[in-house]
């Protein structure tokens, strides 16, 4: 099987085309149908995703899997995996069935809403696969149809205005990236991704309408992939989209926004920025620290506020890929270890916390926090698993919450104490919200007459959260797990940043000789 | 020698016979009758020659003492000019039939503008060019007011007239300014005398005529005011045939004579096209923004593609050609799907245009929404729709070509774009429920929609080879 990736990228998309071709009507069994053609397509996706996993050897640094053909204009058709990009890939094929199973509750138009998961994932498979550029460019903004049609047709009130605001906000941000990626490929005459991270981009300063442009054309191009993920991760201030897009996305929508899409972003740092571009890279560094350090104290604070319990979640996925680009761009071992940690727990995290209030959603049609109160006297299994999740939100030792933040902390102590100390404070922040919340929601007299009646999770909710919460306590005590795949590409990564930096350095030295 | 310069015009010659043999046989005998088997012929015709061209060119050839050039260039264009103009008038048939207004006139105008293109695309002297562009005009300016009962279509007529014949002014007279001051009108000749450098004031004052008169066959910003208002009057159909072929000719005209007779002359003329574009690509953009009109909304929408076409053009290298021509390809494409989606659209027998018609049409056809889906995100240029190729290309052409700023102002005005495409989404996905639109349309509407749809997605993995027809018909233009 040399087209592994290959086959596990499209199973979905071709799953979608069956259920678009071969399935009609609109009947229940209809229904029933479609949900199960998506739960098989995505559970033989994991399945063989898994052999992928078995096969990889994570000793080996470069790109593994890897599959080549012609494409237009001198593009490739490239796919393969190295030890930043399989865990990602794991984590997109293991949460979608998970959401697919998530929306066993839908009615309205199913058929559709399978269809526009099954292609999601074939896209976001791609993101993490593509070793060519435009490649990736293109799974990465296709993204945005499918997702855009989730909020749109199958969200909440104000899914309109949602809707609108996700796909522009993050259009206008990629489309800077497409300027740059032009760029690049007249100026290194290739978008084969293998081939750009050995090639240096041109990084001595010019002035462009009288502004002094320090590091050059790196630093533009950096600028460019910053402008689309930025948006992407989201960093504070582009994180406006975010709350918006979560709140009116039905549940499932939030689960794959929260644990695949925001991830991208993060996945484009490690992938692009940091390798291709290092001199614009360290030019900007003490930027990105800085709206780090702000995101994380002031969405966290901003989630203290919230009365919706999305939203709340929302503000604090911001605060976590706070860490995760602090962690990036402290540009350390530890710290891209802790940010790659930080972005997989998360995916646990978040998702099981967006699917927490899918269930008492589903049973109350309310998200407002005020609605409830006392949860634990009718829902005990619910207080258990929301607890967890909550601690480990909290970053509890013990849970894979800790591990992400303790090493994104313990790099950036290194790169940047101040940002660190301020950072820090996030984390007592974010100990307030989630343990605020949870007393509010679940704890306390069950005095609301609308709650005597709500009962426990079902069976198929509880095996929902299995799978999570099994993941979340063994990354929590076994985080090596994790490090051990990730860690001989992050080394290499560290080395060739510090190499590229060194050598740009004794050039300029040499030059102004 | 007269022989061979016949064979070399030869498709042109074939379809301008036919055109006026179809008329004098329709006008002696059976009259309006005979109006759907013409459509039938002259598109069959249209393909065949298509194929004919496609097949069979070869090298470049000249007729005429230069006057005629007909090379790989001209062939890409005219292949597109022929097919586009047979899927228009195959489209129109039903629906003008329905509605009364099938006239024989019709595929007979359309088969002599299609040899006025032609004869535009493959021109190599002013004069040449002078007369494909007014053949062209003259039979559209009478589509454009096919319906003659109608108040609509005759302004429509009318405007596209008055200021079809102000542009043909400018052009005549940009025309004899580049005569007088080169003193040939053969592009082989106007070339020689800009090859040394120094382009005089008086050349230069030609050329900046002949480009707006250019402009505005093309509708780019500032010469596109009648683009909306004869989009909006004409019959659907004759929309769909002005924002496909037409196009394919007035650009790739464009290209001619900015390469073959001013090639050498590129940085005099880049700035003026890199202007052009980035206009038209913003106007384009946010004027859509506030139509609640789908045909006023497409005319505002080929401004903007026109303005991304004109980009790969202000790049002045042959990759910047070719990206122009993938570009137009691959908008011809769309603008097909989109018209056969436009011309499906009724009620009560009546044809709709307001977009907010549109409501919750997925749920009432959910394959035809689907395709439109597909088409509206490839005209917003999202990947992977072949339409972000096409934006790909022109981006990579005008960044090679030293104009990094226009393809960031490209991209910017290209989200701009986004919004009302995706609104004409929210219309048919998200909208509420209204009065139904029928679902009507004959199948051969419904085989372009999903034809053109399919050939978005589809096309991605390899362009169908028009990428290598686009890059030899480049060559043979610019060296």
């Amino acid at each position: 099987m040399d087209n592994l990736l290959s086959i596990v990228t499209f199973i979905p998309a071709l799953a979608a085309l069956i259920l678009a071709v071969f399935l009609r009507g609109e009947d229940e069994a209809a229904q029933r149908n479609a949900k199960w053609v998506a739960l098989f397509a995505t559970t033989i996706t994991f399945l063989i995703s898994i052999a992928i996993y078995a096969e990889f050897d994570p000793s080996n640094t470069g790109f593994q899997f890897v599959e080549e053909g012609e494409w237009l204009l001198g593009l490739k058709y490239k796919m393969g995996v190295d030890g930043i990009s399989i865990l990602f890939v794991m984590l997109t094929t293991f949460i979608m069935p998970l959401a697919i199973l998530a929306s066993w509750e839908v009615t309205t138009r199913v058929k559709e809403y399978m269809i526009a998961f099954l292609v999601l994932e074939t896209l976001m498979l791609g993101v993490f696969m593509a070793l060519d550029l435009v490649l990736f460019y293109l799974f990465f903004e296709a993204g945005l149809i499918p997702m855009f049609l989730i909020i749109g047709i199958w969200g909440g009130a104000n899914r309109i205005y949602a809707s609108f605001k996700f796909f522009l906000y993050t259009f206008i941000g990629s489309v800077l990236m497409l300027v740059a990626i032009v760029g690049m490929f007249a100026d290194a005459g290739t978008t084969d991704i293998e081939t750009l991270l050995t090639h240096e981009f041109s990084s001595g300063s010019f002035s462009l309408l009288g502004i002094h442009v320090v590091g050059g054309m790196q630093t533009l191009m950096f600028l460019a992939f910053f402008a689309s993920f930025a948006v992407k991760m989201p960093m504070w201030p582009f994180h406006t989209w975010l709350p918006d897009a979560h709140v009116q996305a039905p549940t499932a929508g939030s689960v794959v926004l929260a644990a695949i899409l925001l991830k991208m972003g993060g996945y484009g740092f490690l992938r692009f920025s940091i390798p291709m571009f290092p001199v614009g890279s360290e030019v900007l560094t003490p930027l990105v620290l800085w709206l780090s350090a702000i995101a994380i104290v002031y969405t966290s604070l901003v989630a203290l506020v919230q009365d919706d319990m999305k939203k709340l979640i929302a503000y604090s996925s911001v605060a976590h890929m706070g860490f995760v680009t602090m962690g990036i761009f402290a540009a350390n071992q530890q710290g891209v270890d802790g940010a790659i940690f930080q972005m997989l727990s998360h995916g646990f995290i978040s998702s099981a916390l967006f699917l927490i209030v899918g269930v008492i959603y589903d049973r109350m049609h309310t998200r407002d926090i005020d609605a409830y109160g006392g949860l634990v006297n009718r829902m005990p299994a619910y207080a258990m698993v929301f607890m967890l999740f909550t601690m480990a939100n909290v970053g509890l030792p013990g849970t894979s919450g800790f591990v992400g933040e303790f090493l994104t902390l313990v790099g950036i102590f290194q790169a940047n104490t101040w940002v660190a100390a301020v950072a820090t404070t996030g984390v007592i922040l974010s100990a307030g919200y989630a343990l605020w919340l949870y007393r509010r929601v679940v704890f306390g007299e069950l005095i609301k007459e609308s709650l005597k009646t709500i009962t426990d999770m079902t069976g198929r909710e509880r095996a929902i959260f299995t799978p999570l919460v099994v993941m979340t306590l063994l990354l929590g005590v076994y985080p090596s797990l994790v490090t051990d795949i990730i860690g001989p590409s992050t080394a290499a990564l560290v080395e060739s940043y510090d190499s590229a930096l060194a050598a740009a350095k004794a050039a300029t030295r040499v030059a102004s000789h | 020698m007269i022989q061979a310069d016949l064979t070399i015009i030869l498709p042109e010659t074939i379809l301008a016979v036919f055109a006026m043999l179809a008329l004098i046989g329709a006008v002696y005998s059976a009259k309006d009758q005979l109006a759907g088997a013409l459509v039938w012929i002259t598109s069959l015709l249209m393909v065949a020659l298509a194929a004919w061209i496609g097949v069979n060119g070869e090298g470049t050839n000249i007729a005429f003492n230069g006057m005629f050039v007909d090379d790989g260039f001209a062939r890409f264009a005219k292949v597109a000019i022929l097919i586009s103009a047979a899927c228009v008038l195959l489209m129109s048939k039903e629906y003008m039939e329905r509605r009364g207004i099938l006239r024989f006139e019709y595929p007979i105008l359309v088969a002599l503008s299609a040899v006025g293109m032609m004869v535009m695309v493959s021109s190599g002297d002013l004069i040449a060019l002078y007369m494909g562009l007014e053949l062209q005009s003259l039979a559209l300016y009478v589509v454009a007011s096919l319906r003659r009962d109608s108040v609509k279509s005759t302004e429509a007529g009318l405007k596209y007239f008055v200021l079809g014949a102000l542009s043909s002014g400018l052009l005549l007279y940009g025309a004899s300014l580049v005569y007088g001051y080169s003193g040939t009108t053969l592009f082989s000749g106007i070339i020689q005398t800009t090859q040394h450098g120094e382009v005089s004031v008086g050349l230069l004052f030609g050329l900046v005529f002949l480009i707006s008169g250019l402009a505005f066959k093309v509708s780019a910003v500032p010469f596109h005011m009648w683009t909306p208002d004869v989009y909006e009057g004409a019959p659907t159909p004759i929309t769909a045939f002005f924002a496909t072929a037409p196009k394919v000719a007035a650009i790739a005209l464009f290209a001619r004579v900015l390469h073959d007779a001013f090639g050498a002359a590129v940085s005099d003329w880049q700035q003026i096209i890199a202007l052009l574009s980035v206009l038209s690509m913003f106007l384009g953009a946010v004027a859509a923004i506030g139509q609640r009109d789908i045909k006023r909304l497409m005319a505002y929408s080929s401004i903007a593609h026109m303005g991304f076409a004109l980009m790969g053009l202000a790049a002045g290298t042959a990759f910047g050609v070719q990206a122009m021509l993938i570009y137009i390809a691959i908008y011809v494409t769309m603008n097909v799907g989109t018209f056969a989606f436009i011309l499906m659209l009724e009620r009560d027998g009546q044809p709709v245009t307001d977009i907010q018609a549109l409501n919750l049409y997925a749920r009432r056809e959910p394959g035809r929404a689907l395709a439109m889906l597909v088409l509206l995100f490839s005209l917003a240029g999202v990947p992977p729709m072949l339409g972000f190729f096409g934006k790909f290309y022109v981006l990579r052409a005008a960044y090679e070509g030293g104009l990094a700023w226009l393809a960031i102002a490209g991209v910017i005005a290209s989200v701009i774009g986004a919004f009302y495409y995706l609104r004409i989404v929210y219309f048919m996905y998200f909208g509420e429920e209204g009065e139904d639109l029928e679902s009507n349309g004959s199948p051969v509407l419904w085989g372009f929609l999903m034809a053109s749809a399919v050939v978005m997605l589809v096309g991605i993995v390899n362009m169908f080879g028009v990428e290598g027809a686009a890059q030899a018909a480049a060559a043979t233009l610019v060296n």
